[in-house]
């Protein structure tokens, strides 16, 4: 990073090696769409080579470019449906995030560990699948949380949400992957009827 | 607790981040809640297979294409440094 903030370019290909994947992927997941990634993988980069010298490390330099992509993808999906650029927090229906959480209702044993299916072809489509299904506040909140491995600190600035706001969407993005995945994943012999799980 | 108080504090027991009172009555819970253990248990492996999931590849014409226009830009930002070492 010293190196490459003092000009030398070999080291700054050496990060944009070791970074791009992750930065066009979450584009990619975000927009659903590889050419608007190429577009937003393209932006970031070029974003990082000009703004570089700023850049502080108080951040790690994934988390400075995930923060980057992550705004330039916000900016095309407004683009994309026509509306003013405003912040997530803005535009969410006030009463989304309040009200009960949603109860389990498929739980069982999977039948195979994550070890096991992560080598399956079948799995990374079904991840994707699931992960698409969900409304886009929770995918967001998800993607920068669990899939990027940010703090909830973190997607709470990338998003410009509060942190509370960004524990609730999260709680939800995780209880539907998993009804979603369960039902996929899931042993029907070993199914607990949700009506088992009432307090 | 009861099974939903258990799960409005899911994220912060998968995450490590409960209150440790809240731990001691949230773990109290699980041992005797089968369904809960379960759910709490798909969670982390949700997340699991998230986390571990590879990356996509760029494209390659758009990888060279990015490549080539990003050591432009750098001469253009940084025109006295060494350029030399890219590859």
């Amino acid at each position: 990073m010293r190196r490459a903030k003092s000009g030398d370019m070999g080291a700054f290909e050496e990060l944009v090696n070791r970074h791009e994947r992750r930065v066009y992927s979450l584009a990619r997941r975000i927009l659903r769409h590889e050419h608007d990634a190429e577009d937003v993988t393209q932006q970031t980069l070029l974003s990082a080579v000009e703004h570089l010298p700023e850049f502080r490390e108080e951040a790690s330099f994934a988390t400075w470019l995930l923060r980057i992509a992550t705004h330039a993808a916000l900016k095309m999906l407004r683009k994309r449906r026509g509306l003013p650029t405003v912040s997530l927090e803005q535009a969410a229906e006030p009463a989304d995030d309040e009200g009960t959480i949603p109860h389990p209702e498929f739980i069982a044993d999977w039948r195979e560990n994550p070890l096991v299916l992560a080598q399956q072809a079948e799995t990374r489509r079904l991840l994707d699948e699931a992960l698409n299904e969900l409304d886009e506040k929770h995918r967001l909140v998800f993607l920068l949380r669990d899939v990027e491995g940010l703090s909830v600190r973190e997607t709470a600035e990338a998003l410009e949400l509060s942190e509370a706001n960004v524990k609730v969407r999260l709680l939800r993005a995780r209880l539907q992957l998993r009804e979603r995945l369960t039902r996929a994943f899931g042993d029907e012999s070993k199914r607990l009827q949700p009506h088992a799980h009432a307090p | 607790m009861k099974c939903d108080q258990l799960l409005a504090l899911l994220n912060d027991y998968v995450d490590g981040d409960v209150d440790p009172a809240l731990c001691e009555e949230f773990e109290k819970h699980l041992a005797g809640c089968n369904p809960c253990q379960v759910v709490v248990d798909n969670i982390r492996k949700t997340i699991t297979l998230y986390r571990g999931g590879q990356p996509y590849e760029l494209p390659l014409r758009f990888r060279e294409r990015l490549h080539g226009m990003l050591r432009e830009r750098w001469k253009q930002k940084f025109p006295g440094a060494d350029s030399s070492k890219s590859s």
